[in-house]
């Protein structure tokens, strides 16, 4: 037990410390939406208004971007776990005497943390960039941003189970990932959207994700906050037991 | 050095005596291809025990076995005592691996890859540093320890992963080719680490290895393993001289004479001469030559030049396989073996 929880803490402190030492890829991935936020928010700020809602656009799009950062941060640690396999490290971790558990969960609370800080740094960016912020939502919003980021981290890890190189990461990204981002929400209501993308956005969590930052910073959301926390805490555990699951099954 | 790496030991001991290793008729076999055919060994503790054979020969998947990383077709293998099918738990946490392929982190430091090892193999954490400190200085890296491991040359990750296999003081340490792919100065010094390791740890070790050299440097005991079968096992030195010795040259100004001589002489064989020269086997011919000169003398024929030819382990390998270890040609079954390593090397 004892060793499981150092396993756990190493696994962790691995992951923050490849992510400290990659400031490039740290850029990188607050690149993206800054633009969308920076571009898409104030380009769109003074063309639309949305129905039922009195904020600005910016404002409104806000909760979609950071889901949108947790989302591509927290995937793309856990499919770090292909890299780990074509360096070889995974081999390292596979036989080593501790619980494959313990490295699941090491892992998924590593590439929560680190999404969780690069979620912190859009927050920042986010009110440098106009957008207001009320300071008392945050420790709650934090709480819901590794709830959210633990979900995806998962997810990540359950596709690097099955996927087996690399080739497949572009394809995920692409695939999965912008998808995700795009049906989710985050750039428009979901309340008025034609009924077949609403139908396919309840079955992508990261909808849930939105809605309930949404909920948070914007105090009204499309869907009840219990339901999207409801969906989320599913998903998390779901997740999070399915990669366990599939974790264990890989033959070293 | 202390000597902190001989905690009690924990596992009972094999049934057939105090060996660190033991395997009886332990076949592993993929589809069609039998990998690894009805191995027994058994491997004594404190020895360097190589096993020398050609790419493809089922060394690799042997090892995996021992390690716990492929379940055994059939047969039993005991590590340290403890049972590789049932207790691969205990397996692992009593040996060490240094995989084929390289296993660390490179955007961690030396000491951060360390480290980690140290704490998933349950070291303690005020004695990681000591340890750390102790195997590093083994392999030579201690300026390096801060570096990460991204700007290393590759015989300084070798040499890093072989202080990692050593971290957590086990009682076996596994070499998976451990010089593969690397110069011959490189490779000298990681034979370095490896002996002295031996000497400082007291370490069981198993290498596999197709350097012929490589198992003559560093082995106590060597078994040629060849399409997954053990052909021929025992110390380098017992399996050159079951060549039947090694071979002199004489080149003399009376042949015939000496010859008849040699004959004499109770421990030359096959004795043979063709222009002008006699060729003879005998066992520790460098002891042997100064008493052929002898003769020679005492015979009045005076020895123009003599030469003498130690078997080597190349000659062993031909001898037992039939064709010389470094062949290039590759045939249907062997290239079919590369392709399914390759193919499970993409997999794992």
């Amino acid at each position: 037990m004892h060793r499981d929880l150092t396993a756990v803490y190493f696994t962790w402190k691995r992951e923050l410390i490849r992510f400290f030492r990659a400031r490039s890829r740290i850029i990188g991935s607050l690149g993206m939406p800054f633009f969308f936020l920076a571009v898409l928010g104030s380009g769109l700020n003074g063309a639309i208004t949305l129905p039922g809602s009195s904020g600005n656009y910016m404002q409104f799009i806000f909760p979609g971007i950071l889901g949108m950062v947790l989302m591509s941060g927290s995937i793309s640690s856990g499919i770090m776990v292909i890299f780990d396999r074509q360096f070889g490290f995974l081999k390292e971790t596979l036989v080593a005497p501790v619980s494959r558990p313990s490295i699941i969960f090491g892992k998924s609370l590593g590439g929560s943390t680190t999404a969780l800080i690069q979620g912190i740094l859009m927050l920042v960016i986010a009110t440098f960039l106009g957008v207001s912020i009320n300071l008392a939502v945050v420790p709650a919003a934090v709480l819901l941003m590794v709830l959210i980021a633990m979900g995806f981290v998962s997810l990540g890890l359950v596709i690097a189970s099955l996927v087996e190189d690399m080739h497949g990461f572009q394809l995920i990204m692409n695939f999965l990932v912008f998808p995700m981002f795009f049906l989710s929400g985050a750039l428009f209501p979901l309340d008025n959207a034609p009924q077949i993308v609403r139908a396919i956005s309840f079955i992508d969590p990261l909808t849930y994700g939105v809605e309930a930052l949404r909920f948070l910073f914007l105090g009204s959301s499309s869907l009840p906050i219990a339901v999207s926390v409801g969906v989320l805490s599913v998903f998390m555990v779901a997740g999070t037991l399915l990669a366990a699951f599939l974790f264990n099954r890989i033959e070293s | 050095m202390e000597d902190k790496c001989n905690p009690p030991q924990k596992g009972k001991a094999g049934e057939n005596g105090p060996f660190t290793i033991e395997t009886t008729d332990l076949t592993k076999r993929f589809d069609q291809l039998i990998a690894v055919d009805s191995v027994s060994i058994n491997v004594k503790e404190g020895e360097i025990f190589g096993l020398l054979g050609p790419n493809g020969a089922g060394k690799t998947t042997l090892i995996s076995m021992l390690v716990t990383m492929k379940k055994p077709t059939s047969g039993s293998a005991f590590v340290n005592g403890y049972d590789v099918t049932k207790n691969p738990g205990e397996v692992r946490n009593s040996i060490g691996i240094v995989f084929q392929d390289p296993s660390l982190d490179e955007e961690l430091t030396a000491y951060e890859n360390l480290e980690l090892h140290a704490a998933m193999y349950g070291i303690e954490a005020k004695d990681r540093k000591r340890e750390i400190t102790s195997v590093i200085k083994i392999v030579d890296l201690e300026d390096r320890l801060n570096d990460v491991v991204k700007t290393f040359s590759g015989g300084m990750r070798r040499r890093l992963e072989i202080a990692r296999g050593l971290l957590h003081c086990p009682k076996v340490l596994f070499l998976d080719e451990p010089t593969l792919g690397l110069d011959p100065q490189t490779r000298s010094s990681i034979w370095d680490a490896i002996r002295k390791m031996k000497k400082e740890k007291k370490v069981t070790i198993v290498l596999t290895t197709h350097y012929l050299e490589e198992a003559d440097a560093l082995c106590d005991r060597v078994a040629i393993i060849d399409h997954g079968k053990i052909v021929a096992l025992d110390r380098s030195e017992t399996l050159k001289n079951s060549l039947g010795g090694d071979i002199i040259i004489i080149e003399s100004t009376d042949t015939a004479r000496l010859e008849t001589a040699f004959k004499t002489l109770p421990y030359a064989v096959g004795i043979k001469s063709l222009d002008g020269r006699i060729t003879l086997k005998v066992s520790n011919g460098e002891r042997k030559i100064p008493e052929l000169l002898e003769v020679a003398r005492k015979e009045g024929v005076e020895v123009k030049a003599v030469s003498l030819h130690k078997p080597t382990l190349d000659d062993v390998f031909l001898h037992y396989t039939g064709r010389a270890i470094r062949e290039e040609g590759v045939t249907g079954k062997d290239s079919m073996k590369f392709r399914m390593r390759a193919f499970r090397a993409r997999r794992n």
